[in-house]
């Protein structure tokens, strides 16, 4: 737990450091005004990147939990594109992301206490919809 | 001859605030998510806490798969929130700085206590229909920029480099028509 926290510590201050925080300035570079964020990503992820592909050969188990390192993989269908798309509406009208959202409480910013209602809401909605769906077709499958 | 009196023109129109604030963030960010990788193994991803979170308080069974997950994903993105703290007592704040970080002029800022917090311009509306089509999206999707963007592209997974140019496109898309339709900010 204190290593998550200081891993947590360390990304929100990245976050707040490359300015993701501020929903303004990821609508920059959506709207082409400033393509910062592309070094954000890629920063990011050239790191993880480095990290991932190296430590699973140097040693198997993690220190701390004893699980096995591996990538992260999450099967494809269709739902990814249609969440992405969700997603990239979402992120395109406020210009904030789950994690930029908690980054942007820490540097001041009471206002992001919109979008984060907002998202357990919209959590809480597909939720509500999914546990449904799975409900009825549980049944309906019974009932065959 | 021309290409070295065009590029750096072009260079600052591409990037008005230099990217080394970004680059350096960037990597950070991911150093963050290595941190708790090597320890744990887990691939770290921001938006998963929004449902585990509603874990504690609804018994959906929606919710409930992530209640083994559910604490250290809270202890996370408290860590987030602190580590955001601690850059805006710093660097925010101007008790450090460094060439390598370029002060914004985007929003407002405000002092309390001689700490210097910032405020959105943003408008509330936005951020919290924004925040609902990002709730549910990242759910369908299976992950956000974090899960999808950071640890998944990091793992060249496919169906996150797909996620990502996905919501990409997409959140391109929509901003310039908010953009175009005169919203701002």
């Amino acid at each position: 737990m204190p290593l998550i926290f200081v891993g947590g510590l360390i990304f929100g201050f990245g976050l707040g450091f490359s300015h993701m925080a501020r929903p303004e300035v990821v609508l920059n570079f959506l709207q082409f005004e400033d393509f910062g964020l592309l070094f954000v990503m890629g920063g990011a992820a050239v790191v993880t990147g480095i990290a991932f592909a190296l430590v699973p050969r140097l040693r198997t188990r993690a220190p701390l939990t004893g699980d096995t390192y591996g990538r992260r993989l999450k099967s494809f269908d269709r739902n990814v594109l249609i969440g992405g798309a969700v997603f990239g509406v979402g992120w395109g009208l406020s210009g904030i992301c789950p994690g930029a959202a908690y980054a942007s409480l820490g540097v001041g910013n009471i206002t992001i206490l919109w979008a984060l209602a907002g998202m357990f809401v919209g959590a809480y909605l597909q939720g509500i919809w999914r546990s449904q769906r799975t409900a009825s077709e549980t049944s309906a499958t019974s009932a065959d | 001859m021309v290409p070295e009196l065009v590029a750096p023109a072009l260079f600052e129109s591409l990037f008005p605030n230099g990217i080394s604030r970004y680059a350096v963030g960037g990597a950070l960010v991911g150093l963050g998510a290595v941190v708790i990788y090597l320890g744990t193994a887990i691939p770290a991803g921001a938006s998963t806490f929004l449902e585990s979170t509603l874990s504690y308080v609804s018994d959906q069974s929606r919710f409930q798969q992530y209640r083994s997950s559910r604490d250290w994903r809270v202890v996370f993105t408290l860590g987030i929130i602190a580590g955001a703290a601690v850059y805006a007592v710093t660097f925010q704040s101007g008790l450090v700085s460094s060439g390598l970080y370029e002060a914004g002029s985007t929003g407002q800022v405000y002092d309390v206590g001689g700490i210097t917090l910032w405020l959105t311009d943003v408008q509330p509306w936005r951020l919290f229909l924004g925040g609902i089509l990002v709730g549910i999206g990242t759910r369908i999707g299976k992950g956000c920029t974090s899960g999808h963007g950071v640890c998944g592209v990091g793992s060249a997974s496919k169906t996150s480099i797909i996620g990502v140019i996905t919501f990409l496109i997409v959140a391109i898309g929509t901003a310039q028509v908010v953009m175009a339709l005169g919203v701002s900010p």
